[in-house]
């Protein structure tokens, strides 16, 4: 399906969401994060859409909120479609895991706890994959100082 | 013109009489005793020397470069330069090893080695103890390095050892029933377990020839079967653990590490020699029965040169498969014996029995 | 024994470490496997050993700088990861390259994919035992290794596109060492067959033996040869083609078993079909210029941008969340080992020690490429 089918079948979903003003490469979505796992798991199963193949999910810091960002694809379809959910709370970042649907997720998330500390619920098994476990901090944050480690330009 | 082989028992005899005109019975023998044991001692070094080095020109030539070429004429120098090297090293002995049983493993296989060696014929009479159940003896007694090496796994006290040389003790018990069946069909051709009788019965043609079919199959689970026994080729599974242990000579280091490392070779050479002795001819020369002129001229070569070439010639081979075949895992190795070698090698020696019985070889 | 204490010595797990310095992961991985006896229950990957935060450090860097970086996650396909960035950075600002860059990149990178495979397929034979194929794979990729040299400047980390095209034009010689190249490997390619492929000890040891599904493979994002092996159709060289992939002909390899011996022919068909991809491009190279010109500090204007490319492991991804500074807001790799890594322990479970060490070896991993 092209980008304006895909955009009118996923609003039929009914869940709420809302789409850039600006050209994307790909057709971009954003969501609660409280409604995120029920909107994967539409766009998983439902047999339009069907997206099966998580290639990337990443976490950004855009210093007053963090965003976690899904690029799903279409094995069946060939479409692709990007979610991005925004999550406010700085001290204690939450959201749900999405392992159940797409097991990739395990290691992005683990990644994604590692660097930006954000957490993931119902996550089989969350803890650091990179840094040792009693590292202090998350260093991908923009507020991460260590000035021993890190060389300014 | 026949040429007649040289008896080598002439030279013993002369020595003998020589020694005894000189000294008491029992001096006699225990100054030849010593004689044989310094020669054989000489001869596992050398023969060890010159093996470690020739494996690695060979995998070097498979492998299509040159191998060691700097420390002495090509290279020659190189195992003596490891083997000082080895004697270098600190003799190092865990915690709670088994101070006796770890000391005592690495002689075990080695005192093995040696009394296989001994029962070999080398050329006509040079032969050190010509039993006559021959090749019986030298299959019970290499029954007796599994012992060594599961000694040497359970003294190291460390569990990873302890696996490996189970493993290893496994594989060495279930193919010396191959070996030992292998064997017992060319037996069956020359009636006499006795090794200069089987030497002699191949005056007229090898048994690999003679016997064509059955001794072909015989020779071809010889092969594999001596390859597992001593912990080569696709099957040294045992010490190329080393994604987790280093099979059981982990613990060992310096001299006693130089013994298990040359026992290998040895134990190559020993079965190379079996094989070359049982299915090969030993130390006779090419005959074909009725050619007697081709007969005459082959004599002209040293049964010693025939010997050593032969044996060479098998160790080729098992140098060859090593360096091209990826290894087995231990349940493929032991599904091979019991489920594919042991039963062909009952209806081979049955094969073989019948045809003995109707004649129908050469 | 007490009834207890038999039940209390079954629940108890024996762990093994296959340790950071390891022959056979290929890199530093740090394998935890817990045995019941002989048979895996569960493998559990440490990473974070050569963890070098490359994304921190893109966030520092210029563009130019950035690609320079990537050569040394995944060294085996410098070519295709240089090419993801520079790429990326070319869509963004809306430079059109010449055909003749498109080209000489299609070339390198096919060049990259054989000598990967070369490298894997000798380091497969190694790790199962037949020590000689080693050094077969590597006889055969130094021709390459002397192409790139010649063309780049070194062996390894290659530096050689840039946006806006690549770094030195090819020299003259170029097209006649890659040429005499394919022949010779033409002849030699059915060598490794001999060897490996057809040699029933090494059948025995990889069929059926580490099996990944088709639903597994894309769950899990398992994809180039690894995932094509099992079904999955992901060639991204086919979906979205990129570069001069689009007036070249070839096949995408896939195989239904999803097991240890069909990722291995995966692998070895895909050497065929690099080696005919050489040969449609190489004879009629474009004329044009080699590089195009670029500020001195490229700025790419605000947005975020994803470019994909198929290396030798998989689909490697570079998304770029750009403010309009001269350093990316936040870069991310998508990398292929990472996703075949996770993987792992569904691959593995149930089997025997021995075919860990054949899994590990068919998927391929480079482990700075999982670790960043």
């Amino acid at each position: 399906m092209n980008n304006q089918e895909l955009k009118a079948k996923i609003e039929s979903f009914g869940i709420e969401i809302t789409f850039p003003e600006e050209e994307t490469q790909f057709l971009t979505l954003t969501v609660n994060p409280s409604k995120l796992h029920e909107l994967a798991k539409q766009l998983k199963e439902d047999n339009d859409t069907s997206f099966d193949y998580m290639f990337c999910q990443a976490g950004i810091d855009w210093e007053e909120y963090f965003e976690v960002i899904y690029h799903l694809r279409s094995t069946t379809h060939g479409h692709e479609v990007v979610v991005r959910t925004q999550i406010t709370d700085r001290e204690s970042p939450t959201v749900d895991s999405v392992y159940n649907l797409w097991k990739t997720a395990d290691f992005h998330e683990r990644e994604i706890f590692d660097l930006l500390g954000i957490k993931f619920n119902t996550h089989p098994d969350l803890r650091r994959i990179f840094l040792d476990d009693d590292w202090e901090g998350f260093p991908l944050r923009k507020d991460y100082k260590d000035d021993i480690n890190i060389v300014e330009l | 013109m026949k040429f007649d082989i040289y008896d080598f028992s002439v030279l013993t005899a002369s020595i003998h009489e020589s020694l005894g005109s000189m000294m008491g019975e029992t001096a006699v023998i225990i100054t030849e005793m010593v004689i044989v044991g310094i020669i054989f001692l000489t001869l596992f070094a050398v023969l060890g020397l010159i093996l470690v080095y020739v494996e690695r020109k060979i995998a070097a030539f498979f492998q299509q470069r040159l191998g060691p070429m700097r420390v002495g004429f090509w290279g020659t120098a190189q195992t003596l330069a490891d083997v000082i090297k080895l004697l270098l090293k600190e003799p190092l002995i865990t915690k709670n090893a088994d101070k006796f049983l770890f000391n005592l493993a690495p002689f075990i296989i080695i005192i093995a080695s040696f009394m296989a060696i001994a029962a070999i014929p080398f050329a006509n009479g040079l032969h050190a103890f010509d039993i006559d159940i021959g090749i019986f003896y030298i299959t019970a007694i290499s029954s007796i390095g599994v012992v060594g090496v599961l000694l040497a796994g359970w003294a190291s006290n460390n569990k990873y050892s302890l696996i490996g040389a189970m493993r290893s003790g496994a594989q060495i018990i279930s193919y010396e029933l191959s070996v030992g069946l292998s064997l017992l069909t060319i037996i069956v051709l020359t009636g006499s377990l006795q090794f200069s009788e089987i030497i002699e019965s191949q005056r007229e043609g090898w048994w690999l020839f003679r016997g064509h079919i059955p001794a072909f199959i015989a020779f071809i689970i010889f092969l594999i079967a001596s390859t597992a026994e001593t912990n080569r080729g696709p099957f040294d599974l045992a010490e190329a653990e080393s994604e987790l242990t280093a099979g059981f000579h982990t613990e060992y280091s310096g001299l006693k590490f130089a013994f298990f490392f040359l026992a290998e070779f040895m134990n190559m050479f020993i079965v190379a020699a079996i094989g070359a002795t049982v299915f090969l001819g030993g130390w006779m020369p090419l005959h074909f029965g009725g050619l007697e002129s081709f007969n005459s001229i082959m004599d002209f070569i040293p049964p010693i040169f025939w010997f050593f070439g032969k044996t060479a010639f098998i160790i080729f081979l098992m140098m060859w498969f090593k360096w091209t075949f990826p290894r087995l895992r231990i349940d493929q190795l032991l599904t091979l014996e019991w489920k594919y070698l042991l039963p062909i090698n009952l209806i081979n020696i049955l094969i073989m029995a019948f045809f003995v019985l109707n004649g129908w070889y050469f | 024994m007490k009834k207890e204490v038999v039940n209390e010595m079954k629940e108890q797990e024996y762990f093994i470490n296959m340790g950071p310095q390891h022959p056979s992961t290929h890199g530093v991985l740090r394998l935890l496997l817990s045995l019941d006896g002989e048979i895996i229950k569960n493998v559990e990957p440490h990473l974070g050993y050569i963890h070098r935060s490359i994304e921190k450090m893109c966030e520092r860097d210029s563009y130019k700088m950035i690609v320079h970086l990537t050569d040394r996650m995944d060294y085996l396909s410098c070519h295709m990861n240089n090419e993801a960035v520079c790429l990326s950075v070319e869509k963004a600002i809306e430079l059109e390259v010449s055909d003749r860059v498109k080209v000489i990149r299609t070339i390198m990178s096919e060049l990259t994919r054989l000598s990967s495979h070369q490298l894997w397929w000798g380091v497969m034979g190694m790790d199962l035992g037949a020590i000689t194929s080693f050094l077969y794979g590597f006889r055969d990729r130094e021709m390459i290794t002397d192409i790139f040299e010649e063309t780049c400047g070194a062996r390894l980390t290659m530096n050689y596109n840039v946006p806006g095209g690549v770094m030195f034009d090819i020299p003259d010689n170029f097209q006649t060492k890659v040429k005499e190249f394919i022949t010779h490997f033409r002849k030699k390619l059915p060598e490794y067959d001999d060897l490996l492929s057809n040699n029933i000890i090494f059948r025995s040891r990889t069929e059926g033996v580490g099996v990944l599904s088709k639903e597994d493979a894309i769950s899990y994002g398992v994809t180039g040869p690894s995932g094509r092996a099992s079904g999955f159709s992901c060639d991204i060289r086919k979906q979205n083609p990129y570069s001069a992939y689009d007036r070249v002909d070839f096949k995408e390899i896939l195989y239904s078993t999803g097991d240890c011996f069909a990722r291995y022919k995966s692998r070895i068909d895909e050497m065929w079909e690099s080696m005919s991809i050489i040969e449609q491009l190489i004879d009629n190279i474009p004329e044009g210029s080699a590089r195009e010109k670029t500020r001195a500090v490229i700025k790419l204007p605000k947005g975020e941008f994803y470019q994909k490319v198929e290396t030798a492991r998989g689909e490697f991804g570079v998304y770029i969340v750009s403010d309009g500074k001269k350093s990316p807001y936040r870069l991310k790799f998508r990398s292929p080992g990472f996703s075949t890594l996770n993987a792992l322990n569904t691959m593995a479970k149930g089997s025997k020690i021995a075919d860990l060490v054949a899994i590990m070896s068919t998927i391929d991993l480079v482990i700075p490429d999982i670790d960043r």
